[in-house]
């Protein structure tokens, strides 16, 4: 029999994890365990895994700091609507209409991917981070004032309020401040597994491949890797599309989720959000964003029914302080590695 | 006339973003990190001025010294508990913490101080007016320029003639070579906190006084778009700090008059990536090649 390579049998656990836990999770639901509030968090932590595992390929497999992804998100989501609305008639079925918002979504994403990967994968470091800060900014900042709606003449876009007249009867899709309005929620907790499966199909297919291993090497170290034929612009520019195309996806199903939805949902906070994910639960580690998201989502959430609502973020700031401190501080590493044996092939941060 | 207005804002307001974006790029030289929760400092400036001018009924002079009293004390402890444990970690962990740092002092000024907005007194009243009906000058935006140029010319002095600043440069240079000279480089790297801190002190103190919003999140947009600065001027320069600030205040308020309030950001956000192409290390950055 053919032997099982580590790593893929690696990643055949995380598919298990996420068909393990949709399937307790389904006949909790069926049970009637789960309260209403907590399963309206499952379609969004579902989100917010992909969002993490997409930008783990950035930020852990390239070794980039992107601090923009929240902008693929947003990109994904008002583009994902907008298709999901213009299909209303073309598509009566709600799952196959998701499917292909979902696709548009990730279209979007990968485009934006490409117009910001192209001119700036060429900066290193803390420039390429600011960048993509910004790019998230500008993003926001146009969705922020745009206007698209739909009537029998076509599709109007348009870039102020005067200017957006629609004929008797069209509905008005994204109104400016207001954003994306009378939104037909398709999103489903199914949708969301499915959605998660096929993020870790392609990562993980990625990282395990040719073209992974070439990213992995420009991460430890460029100069090396172009030295042996690799070239760096078409692998930086491979990763960095990819994450974007699966932050799109991730967003159209966020979008689809809620009946409303405003650009400033998707701002600096929301990367910095999933980063931190993405850092708690380990750079390069697939299976650590996956759990790092479910957790770190869930929880502040489950934190607001308590008395101690008010102080649920100070106690998120104070404990990724500590996470942090912990985590890097020698003493604490030199015990740990005494009690458990070091772990083979885990990644470095670098 | 509304060009002169304009160009008037637009300088006063880029005298602000300077002033921030020295304490951005004094910690980036030196510490090699960006510190995210240099904005919020900002905040915790203005609101200790706000609550020494409302509550307490003192003079705005005793404000403004007292909030950059708070916060240089406050940038030195941010500085030894949260980032000086993790001056061997990789830089994405102290970004995280800074972020951590940042949460946690917007978090801990709402429950303080609570999260309606409130409205600051400026610390100067009244305008200078050139021609009446037409063109004047509010003392705030004076005085924050008047501010901007003073802290430029004390700062290389300070970093140019005396032993501390000299100490600052040799560390920003390469740590482990000033160490081996005597310097004192933990010590160094809290001065230069401190003073960061305390120039954010005053740019809040300003910054609420010419827009008089008071709100724990105050300082995040302003600490964002002043680190842009930074990055636009060249991060690690200070001569770069003060054109880049200059420069985005100048862009955001014609941008504003011009083009559209709305946009205002994307495009200053926009100059900043075509500069970042043309000029991959800032205006005044300095190019270093990578040696293999």
């Amino acid at each position: 029999m053919k032997k099982i390579n580590k790593n893929s049998l690696n990643g055949f656990v995380n598919y298990g994890i996420i068909i393990a836990a949709f399937i307790v999770l389904q006949i909790l639901i069926g049970k009637g365990v789960l309260s209403n509030s907590l399963q309206s968090l499952l379609v969004p932590a579902c989100c917010y895994i992909v969002m993490a595992v997409s930008l783990n390929l950035t930020v852990g497999i390239l070794g980039e700091l992107s601090l923009g992804h929240g902008g693929f998100m947003s990109l994904g989501a008002f583009s994902g609507i907008v298709a999901s609305i213009l299909l209303q008639d073309l598509i009566p079925m709600a799952p196959v209409r998701l499917a292909v918002s979902m696709v548009v979504g990730a279209l979007a994403g990968a485009l934006g991917g490409v117009i910001v990967g192209v001119p700036v994968l060429r900066l290193q470091g803390d420039y390429l981070a600011i960048v993509t800060l910004a790019f998230g900014q500008i993003i926001k900042n146009i969705i922020m004032v745009l206007y698209v709606g739909v009537d029998e003449t076509g599709i109007h876009v348009a870039a102020s309020s005067d200017r957006f007249v629609l004929a008797p009867g069209g509905t008005a899709i994204i109104k400016g401040p207001m954003g994306a309005v009378g939104v037909a929620k398709l999103a489903s907790f199914t949708a969301g597994a499915i959605l998660i499966l096929i993020t870790l199909l392609v990562v993980q297919n990625l990282v395990n491949s040719r073209s992974g291993r070439a990213i992995m090497a420009l991460r430890d170290n460029r100069i090396a890797a172009e030295s042996v034929g690799i070239n760096v612009t078409k692998y930086k520019l491979m990763a960095f599309v990819t994450s974007a195309a699966l932050a799109g996806a991730a967003g159209a199903l966020f979008g689809l989720n809620y009946s409303s939805t405003v650009a400033s949902k998707f701002d600096f906070n929301t990367s910095i959000l999933v980063l931190v994910f993405v850092v708690l639960g380990g750079l390069g580690s697939i299976r650590g964003s996956i759990i790092a998201a479910a957790l770190l989502y869930v929880l502040p959430e489950l934190l607001r029914k308590f008395d101690i609502a008010e102080y649920r973020m100070l106690i998120y700031a104070i404990v990724l302080i500590l996470v942090m401190l912990a985590t890097n501080n020698d003493q604490l590493k030199s015990m740990l590695g005494r009690i458990i044996p070091k772990r083979k092939g885990a990644v470095s941060n670098g | 006339m509304s060009f002169l207005n304009n160009a008037i804002t637009g300088i006063s307001l880029g005298s602000i973003y300077a002033i921030i974006a020295l304490g951005y790029t004094m910690v980036y030289g030196i510490a090699k990190m960006l510190n995210f929760a240099h904005g919020d400092v900002i905040m915790v400036g203005a609101y200790v001025c706000f609550l020494a001018m409302g509550n307490a009924g003192l003079p705005s002079v005793v404000g403004v010294l007292l909030a950059v009293a708070v916060c240089t004390v406050l940038g030195i402890v941010i500085e030894r508990l949260a980032y000086k444990p993790l001056r061997a970690a990789p830089s994405l962990a102290v970004l995280i913490t800074a972020i951590g740092v940042s949460y946690l002092l917007q978090n801990s000024a709402q429950i303080l101080w609570g999260a309606a907005t409130k409205t600051f007194r400026p610390i100067v009243e009244g305008s200078l007016v050139l021609v009446p009906g037409q063109l004047s000058i509010s003392y705030v935006a004076i005085l924050s320029v008047v501010c901007c140029i003073v802290v430029m010319v004390a700062l290389s002095v300070f970093t140019g003639q005396t032993k501390m600043g000299k100490a600052m440069r040799a560390c920003s240079e390469d740590k482990a070579a000033a160490q081996l000279m005597g310097i004192d480089v933990d010590a160094t790297i809290s001065m230069t906190f401190a003073i960061g801190s305390a120039l954010a002190a005053i740019a809040g103190v300003l910054m609420c006084s010419a827009y008089p919003v008071l709100s724990p999140t105050t300082g995040s947009l302003p600490g964002i778009r002043a680190f842009t600065a930074a990055v636009f001027g060249g991060i690690g320069s200070v001569p770069g700090a003060l054109l880049g600030g200059i420069l985005l205040g100048v862009i955001e308020t014609f941008a504003k008059a011009y083009i559209s309030t709305d946009l205002s950001d994307a495009v200053v956000f926009a100059v900043l990536i075509i500069v970042l192409l043309v000029r991959p290390a800032g205006l005044l950055g300095k190019y270093v090649p990578e040696k293999v």
